[in-house]
């Protein structure tokens, strides 16, 4: 076993051409970008600022739509209140949906929107739809089913079976996975922005191609404070919830 | 009921108290104000929505059919994907055991270095892969290798933070005992919280291999290595049925790694 | 089991002939029938698997019955189209095994929620239920010996109080007959001695006939006046409570020493 895994490793590593000259170079030139990074430049705060608050709008807007769209999918996609077809397609959608990378997403969306948060928008919504919704698919097929009988029995319709039986259990575990998601989203926003789908990544990929070092250490650590600060917000209000 | 007729019972309810109704309708009204403001402000474009979906029929035409050709030219990247991912997970789990000491509250050595153990995961976690990996091409120059530090860079914290967590929940036990025959800082370490935190430690490391894999599959758009220089290439060049034979690829693979993942994990636990 | 004298009101239930068959063939139900006339508990016993449950449950049709007849006073249930079946089911009220409370919901929640069927979908969403249902539930917490918890959630009560909610559920609809699943399976002995006597006299306070799925044959015996026998989804005993000798149980449940089992009928607070 350990044999297997040493073997595959020299492999691996092999045939990576990792040349050992340019690690060491690396390494030296790590130290010079690092040197060009301190002091961090805070001077162009504005556009930084914009960034982040891009970043925020786009993962705010993404999420709402999100929960918006992920209740009938998630809906689809239990087993135990979608007849069958129906149950498959919406699954088929999840299971290909959750594969690519939201930059992979976000390529397409610039594509047929243009360069612009829109496209970041469009991409962190579509990825939390499938997101949320398979999370409320699991939560629904969860569901105890001797209230809803018991629900049925009192002879409440269709509309009052899932508001007193199914909604009451699924409601606090839902609100605490679009939170997580909101949180989730703050981070992605960061990364589609590489590609042009704006939020704080597209300033951060120009200062990088540009060589703006400086500038890039001052957007880094907003970004680290910006999604710290969204992971202990997150963190907050699901530990609340329970 | 008879036996109560004569006693009065209140014929109001209220499910919530007037404060957590007022404290309901502030959570609504803010989660209302941050939609209109995240709308209104990142001024869209409506125009665009009309014709996307002719656009994007559009698309999906010129895709049709996948240029199978293409398959063999992708092999290699293929494989070097799943290179970037298990070495990255490999450095990562070298070097997330000492960060996890150290961010740890109960095996830290001071408040000092608990706090730089916490800077440091808050840091790594904080930082998407893919710009990570921009951040190690202007290091390393474009190349697997760059991809490799990126995924380990941000592997590091992840596992580091839940690796934390079980040390501090780790059982007292088995350390006292160890503490009582007069064994070194290091020695109660290794044989007294490690065994303990393993099986956390291996759960974690193939849960984040799998994701990792995902990560792989774009760190080519930087240019940091694995199948997504493909796929970048191909899209600038509108070679779409070869775009789609490389999403096809990326489909298998990353479906392939998720089951493998799922697998060993229940072998596992 | 004669039937109803002619002129008279029809039975208060009427059973004829029902029989369910589970898709894959298991005969859950093989021609039932029986009449109840009168209000007062009647215990069903049988061994697992004998078709208790189905014989409830296709009484109100949350299991569709193959064939058969199931009179609720003058309506026929079977073959009822969606809307009127939930008006027939509001005049069913049903006890479960596993309490079937909304975990997340108040006790007051639970309560009313027997009440679905007789308030329109947004008054009952947003929680205005008229105020008599309001008076009543509090009247009903306090006849179960539940009075103050109206605001506690149904997850924090102790097994025999979420029984008592849920009881207090199936009566808030003011149900033509109770039908009662095992209402003891998930308690300790004490408090299944409780509840089933909560059950009697509530029945008996209402002058309403509880149906009631039971497998303890000695809890059957000391709190209902009548006793059906199933066995493999027929009805082999159907008769006073006195009458259930050792030789009637070996042909409900097969042959075993029964002399320990049986009690004299009104011995009922021996602990068990």
């Amino acid at each position: 076993m350990i044999a297997a895994a040493l073997a595959y490793l020299a492999w691996s590593v092999s045939s990576l051409h990792v040349d050992p000259q340019r690690l060491l170079a690396g390494f030296g030139r790590a130290l010079n970008i690092l040197e060009r990074m301190v002091p961090p430049d805070f001077s162009r705060w504005e556009l930084l600022l914009k960034g982040m608050e891009e970043s925020l709008q786009m993962a705010f807007a993404a999420t709402l739509a999100g929960v918006v769209l992920s209740v009938p999918l998630g809906i689809a996609a239990a087993r135990n209140l979608a007849p069958r077809p129906v149950y498959l397609a919406a699954r088929g959608f999840i299971v290909a949906g959750r594969t690519f990378h939201e930059v992979i997403i976000a390529i397409f969306f610039v594509k047929l929107f243009g360069f612009g948060p829109i496209a970041g928008l469009l991409t962190l919504a579509f990825s939390s739809t499938i997101f949320l919704g398979k999370m409320l698919a699991e939560d629904i097929e969860n569901v105890r089913a001797g209230p809803i009988e018991a629900v049925r029995a009192t002879g409440a319709g269709f509309g009052q079976v899932v508001v007193y039986a199914v909604v009451p259990q699924v409601l606090t575990r839902s609100v605490g996975t679009a939170i997580y998601r909101l949180d989730a989203n703050l981070r992605h926003s960061t990364v589609v922005g590489i590609v042009g789908a704006g939020g704080i990544g597209q300033t951060l990929s120009a200062s990088f191609s540009r060589y703006d070092y400086d500038f890039s250490a001052a957007i880094l650590l907003g970004i680290i404070a910006l999604v710290a600060l969204g992971e202990w917000f997150s963190d907050r209000v699901r530990r609340k919830l329970r | 009921m008879s036996a109560n007729a004569a006693k009065r019972y209140p014929e109001v309810w209220r499910r919530r108290t007037p404060g957590e109704t007022l404290a309901g309708w502030l959570w609504i009204a803010a989660a209302a104000f941050a939609t209109a403001w995240s709308v209104s402000a990142l001024d869209i474009e409506w125009v665009f929505f009309k014709d996307a979906h002719v656009q994007a029929a559009d698309l999906a035409e010129r895709m049709w059919p996948p240029r199978w050709a293409y398959l063999p030219q992708i092999l290699a990247p293929l494989v070097e994907t799943i290179h970037i991912a298990t070495l990255g997970t490999a450095i990562a789990v070298v070097f997330s055991l000492p960060l996890a000491f150290l961010a740890a509250r109960n095996t830290t050595a001071n408040g000092f270095t608990w706090a730089v153990g916490r800077g440091l995961l808050v840091a790594s976690r904080s930082v998407n892969t893919v710009i990570w990996g921009l951040i190690f091409v202007a290091v390393f120059g474009p190349g697997p290798l760059a991809g490799v530090a990126a995924v380990a860079a941000r592997s590091v914290g992840f596992l580091a933070k839940l690796v934390a967590e079980a040390i501090e929940e780790a059982d007292r036990g088995p350390v006292e005992a160890i503490e009582s025959t007069g064994a070194g800082t290091g020695q109660v370490y290794l044989i007294g919280i490690l065994p303990q935190v393993l099986p956390v430690l291996i759960g974690t490391t193939v849960y984040r291999w799998d994701i990792n894999v995902r990560e792989s599959s774009v760190l080519g758009f930087v240019g940091a290595g694995g199948i997504g220089l493909q796929l970048y290439a191909s899209i600038n060049q509108f070679m779409w049925q070869q775009v789609l034979v490389v999403l096809l690829a990326i489909l298998v693979v990353v479906i392939l790694s998720e089951a493998a993942s799922a697998w060993i994990r229940g072998r596992i636990s | 089991m004669a039937a109803a004298p002619a002129g008279a009101k029809p039975p208060l239930l009427a059973i004829d002939k029902l029989t369910k068959v589970y898709p894959g063939g298991a005969r859950a139900l093989d021609a039932v029938s029986f009449t109840i006339e009168r209000p007062e508990v009647i215990a069903v016993i049988g061994s697992s698997g004998a078709g208790k449950s189905t014989l409830i449950r296709c009484i109100n049709r949350l299991v569709e019955p193959t064939s058969g007849s199931v009179r609720l006073g003058a309506t026929e249930i079977v073959g009822l189209p969606p809307a009127q079946l939930r008006q027939a089911r509001r005049r069913i009220g049903m006890i479960f095994q596993e309490f079937n409370l909304v975990d997340r919901l108040t006790v007051m929640e639970n309560l009313l929620s027997g009440r679905l069927g007789s308030v329109g979908f947004l008054a009952s969403f947003l929680r205005r239920y008229p105020p008599r249902d309001i008076a009543n539930a509090f009247a009903m917490l306090d006849r179960v010996g539940l009075a103050g918890l109206q605001d506690s959630r149904a997850d924090a009560l102790s097994g025999g109080q979420r029984q008592r909610v849920g009881i207090g559920r199936a009566l808030m609809q003011d149900p033509d007959i109770l039908l009662v699943d095992e209402p003891t399976a998930s308690l300790d002995p004490k408090t299944a001695r409780q509840i089933m006597r909560l059950i009697g006299s509530l029945a008996a306070e209402r002058e309403r006939p509880a149906l009631v799925n039971i497998h303890d044959v000695a809890l059957a015996q000391g709190f209902s006046s009548r006793i059906l026998g199933l066995k493999a989804g027929r009805l082999v005993f159907d008769g006073p409570s006195a009458e259930l000798t050792p030789a009637v149980l070996t042909e409900i449940y097969g042959a075993e020493d029964w002399s320990r089992t049986i009690r004299p009928a009104g011995e009922d607070e021996e602990g068990a």
